[in-house]
């Protein structure tokens, strides 16, 4: 008898050491997936900090419809509206160029090719996405803008043509992967459903996957621009850093992340006017990156809903 | 296409399986089955889950195309003279002469009338479309219940709704046989009395080869029966003499409900 009470204690210790075990680990799990919580709220609240600074001294009017920026050489003149759209024809233009080549090579490695060749050209194809994009920019330097060029002799040694193609492979595993798993995702009773019709592989992919995967293609598109107008580094690098209220793509265009580059690793003063700037540019970017990443979650959502 | 339908003089059977081997890979599913269909007829094919009455079934428009580890190991597939898996048949063809409802219903995400003149369009129909969904629709006795809402969802009818509306679709390529893999195994008794009703007016018009678990859908609305078992032809004959004096031991034991 006095055995099995001496047991039972051991087992009553051993157990509440196991639950200050668990409850330790269970904290310290929490605490990690919090970080990125408190970061991204950090981030905001130094974005708004620093920006209210900035919209003191300059109108949030003047800021969004400014037709001219120049925010270093006196007279200053803080119009976003160059940035927004040199961001806008570098991330455009790489969509018109990705997104047919991304839904091909989808549609493609979703009906057509055999699952060895899918087996070794999907990673391929992810591979991309794993290149440092400062190499995209000395690439887009030293190949795409000499080939552009010789094509179009106008073309400026920092032009945003060149800008928006190196973009565009960079966009191209991001649209591909995902347009890939939309069409994947497509129930194969609804293949099937197509094909007892006596529909060919094309009919079948034009005709049913594609509207069925709509959604998801949208999506990934979104995404596809939402990383276009984020990057910085090739960009920055191709297009150069003249803002250019202009939509000639084979002249130089400043971007919004181009611009944040150049004023954070130049010798501009903290707490000066041109310093806060660039947290003002930053809170709007995030703001449009935010807002298409929140849109394509809902679409994704949808498309989750419509195969339930 | 009456033409194609009376070249059979020669050959009664609409569908034919001659010694027919089926495999996956290595593995047999169905070996040496002969079997004969008679057009206007319809034929169940019963036997317990994975006897390989569906892969066989899907060999009559070759959809089993889509399964890299089928083979076909020995035999011959035919639809009245031509031989389906000839080295010369496209399988498109076949597909418009052989039409299939498949065991869930599976209405493309468009509208009701979009459902039934899809197939038609990409195969070159040259008639009046409305007319096409409103027979086709009639037939598959589903036009009462949706004449109001053509251009609404297909998905947002009813299981029954949707499985009669995928039957209206294979209707309205005009085909020769109709083939029904477990039609009735995703809907509720009532939508499966409909689809039975429904089956025994399409007979005139349609031969139907229908895949079926329940033999009592199999003893109610077939003309013949066959039973497989473990991927062979246990027995083949009228629906009647099957179920009131089966030959063969297999085959009473199953319709007995002594294993299945």
């Amino acid at each position: 008898m006095s055995n099995l009470r001496t047991a039972n204690i051991e087992a009553k210790d051993a157990r509440i050491k196991v639950r200050w075990i668990e409850f330790t680990i269970v904290r310290s799990l929490m605490i990690c997936a919090l970080i990125s919580v408190v970061t991204t709220l950090a981030i905001v609240v130094i974005l708004a900090k620093e920006s209210s600074g900035f919209f003191q001294e300059v109108s949030i009017y003047s800021f969004l419809a400014g037709l001219e920026w120049n925010p270093l050489i006196e007279p200053r003149q803080f119009g976003v509206i160059p940035l927004v759209l040199g961001t806008l024809l570098v991330s455009v233009g790489a969509c018109i160029i990705a997104i047919p080549i991304g839904l091909g090579t989808a549609i493609y490695l979703s009906e057509y090719a055999s699952q060895k060749t899918r087996q070794w050209l999907k990673p391929t194809i992810e591979l991309l996405a794993g290149v440092p994009s400062v190499v995209f920019g000395y690439f887009a330097v030293t190949s795409i803008t000499p080939l552009l060029q010789s094509v179009f002799p106008s073309t400026e040694i920092f032009n945003a043509a060149s800008a928006a193609i190196v973009l565009s492979f960079m966009v191209l595993p991001t649209i591909t992967s995902l347009s890939d798993d939309a069409l994947s995702a497509v129930p194969r009773s609804l293949r099937e459903g197509g094909y007892a019709l006596a529909a060919t592989k094309r009919e079948v992919s034009l005709g049913i996957l594609l509207p069925a995967a709509t959604s998801g293609i949208l999506a990934a598109c979104i995404l596809g621009f939402s990383r276009a107008i984020g990057e910085t580094m090739a960009v920055a690098l191709a297009a150069g850093s003249t803002p250019n209220l202009s939509l000639n793509p084979l002249q130089s265009a400043q971007t919004m992340t181009g611009y944040i580059v150049q004023v954070s690793m130049g010798d501009t003063p903290h707490g000066s006017v041109e310093y806060q700037s660039i947290f003002a540019v930053a809170a709007l970017l995030f703001l449009m990156t935010f807002s298409l990443n929140v849109f394509s979650q809902s679409i994704l959502k949808r498309l989750q809903k419509s195969y339930d | 296409m009456s033409d194609l339908n009376q070249n059979s003089n020669a050959n009664q059977s609409v569908l034919s399986a001659l010694d027919v081997s089926l495999a996956y890979d290595q593995r047999t599913i169905v070996k040496n089955v002969t079997l004969n269909l008679d057009p206007n007829s319809i034929t169940s094919l019963i036997g317990p889950s994975g006897c390989g009455k569906s892969t066989l079934l899907r060999t009559f428009n070759r959809m089993n195309d889509f399964i890299p580890a089928f083979r076909k190991t020995s035999g011959f597939i035919k639809y009245r003279n031509l031989d389906i898996y000839g080295d010369d048949v496209d399988p498109v063809f076949i597909r418009r002469r052989v039409g299939m409802v498949f065991q869930k219903p599976n209405p493309f995400p468009s509208s009701i009338a979009k459902n039934i003149t899809w197939g038609p369009s990409i195969n070159g129909f040259q008639g009046d479309f409305d007319e096409l969904v409103e027979i086709s629709l009639k037939r598959a006795a589903l036009w009462d219940e949706v004449k109001d809402k053509l251009h609404s969802s297909g998905l947002a009818l009813s299981g029954g709704q949707q499985q009669r509306l995928c039957i209206a679709r294979a209707i309205a390529m005009d085909p020769d046989v109709i083939l029904m893999d477990e039609p009735c195994s995703a809907l509720d008794p009532a939508s499966t009395a409909k689809i039975e009703e429904l089956m025994s007016e399409l007979k005139e018009r349609y031969s139907i080869l229908i895949v079926t678990h329940n033999m009592q859908q199999a003893a109610r609305a077939s003309d013949h029966t066959a039973l497989m078992y473990h991927g062979e032809l246990v027995e083949f004959g009228s629906t009647r003499q099957i179920f009131n004096s089966p030959k063969n031991k297999v085959t009473e034991d199953y319709i007995m409900g002594r294993f299945g």
